[in-house]
């Protein structure tokens, strides 16, 4: 049975106000099923408000091939961070 | 006991979310696939829920000193008032859900109506329980159209299980005594005026999901008066083999 259902990403928002996060894939025949199995697997202890669900194949991902030119330019540009501002305490949630 | 017929009516309600969710329990680790296996240890263990405040209730009404394990863990099986159907075994999964659906209707009509009910408490454990009954409704409804309306081998297996399972609904609608008399009171339902809406909504379903409405006159009934099919003594032996091997213990 299982070996025919397609694959599917699980995003789960927590709470209202917050974001939709990945919190895994499963298994199911088509988007109804992937919600109620979702429902199932991922929040039955109270875990989340919403659910969306995404056939993986419909992800693209980047390849960790491509790491090298994706994302190491940005580790040696301290100027793109803006650590370099004094921040007045009165500013909360920096 | 001055509450005799209330604490027959609590039990007769209790002992079917208990012995159905026992048998649910039996797939925790063998489900058909990962998914399916959570979902219905998911639907036991919302019945385990409604059973611990059916049998809290059951305690306080008994008075006795027997405590919701006493009455849940250590009776013997005749004095198990649970229907037919919740006891029948797992077979295959096309029979897991037939059992479920013909079951989770009747639930929810009964949960539905309790919330009406004169007593306190038990409008309590019915508001609490129709959430989780109406999903495990969805959950087997789903299942049995995608069943039925799958391939000719699921369709064959969903459409044999419903068959089997169909002379065993009519003692859903049984009244015991206690049980009119707390309809009477306005405590406990009426289901014989549920019936008839109960067939409707099972051959709406089964039409939908491509599946023919059984038509056997032939109906098995006598769990409500205790008397249990063969299979009963052995889920009681799982279920109480902790309580009698290891009296009192306790986690």
């Amino acid at each position: 049975m299982k070996k025919d259902w397609p694959l599917w990403e699980v995003f789960v928002r927590s709470k209202n106000g917050l974001e939709h996060r990945h919190f895994g894939s499963l298994h199911a025949a088509d988007a109804e099923m992937a919600l109620e199995n979702a429902r199932d697997v991922y929040t039955r202890r109270n875990e989340g408000v919403s659910i969306w669900v995404v056939e993986s194949k419909y992800i693209t991902a980047s390849n960790p091939a491509d790491n090298g030119e994706f994302f190491e330019p940005a580790q040696d540009k301290i100027y793109r961070h803006p650590t370099f501002y004094d921040l007045p305490d009165e500013v909360k949630h920096m | 006991m001055k509450d005799q017929d209330l604490y027959n009516y609590i039990l007769g309600i209790a002992d079917n979310s208990l012995i159905l969710g026992q048998r649910l329990g039996e797939l925790c680790g063998h489900g058909p696939n990962l998914e399916t296996d959570i979902a219905l240890t998911n639907i036991a263990l919302d019945l385990f829920g409604q059973t611990r405040s059916y049998y809290q209730y059951a305690a306080k009404i008994a008075g006795d000193g027997r405590t919701e394990d006493d009455i849940a863990m250590l009776r013997n099986e005749r004095d198990y008032k649970n229907v037919l159907l919740v006891e029948q075994p797992n077979t295959h999964f096309g029979h897991v859900i037939a059992r479920q659906f013909l079951f989770d209707v009747y639930h929810l009509q009964l949960m539905n109506a309790l919330q009406h009910s004169e007593d306190e408490i038990l409008v309590a454990i019915a508001r609490k329980g129709v959430k989780e009954v109406s999903y495990h409704k969805r959950f087997s409804g789903d299942w049995l159209k995608r069943l039925g309306d799958g391939t000719d081998e699921s369709k064959q297996k969903i459409q044999e299980a419903i068959d089997h399972f169909w002379p065993y609904t009519d003692e859903l609608f049984d009244m015991t005594d206690s049980d009119k008399r707390m309809a009477d009171q306005g405590i406990g339902v009426d289901m014989t005026a549920l019936k008839d809406d109960y067939y409707k909504q099972i051959s709406e379903v089964l039409d939908e999901a491509t599946l023919t409405v059984p038509d056997n006159p032939y109906s098995k009934r006598g769990g409500k008066q205790g008397i249990h099919t063969e299979h009963m003594g052995y889920i009681l032996t799982e279920l109480q083999y902790m309580q009698r091997t290891y009296p009192n213990m306790t986690w």
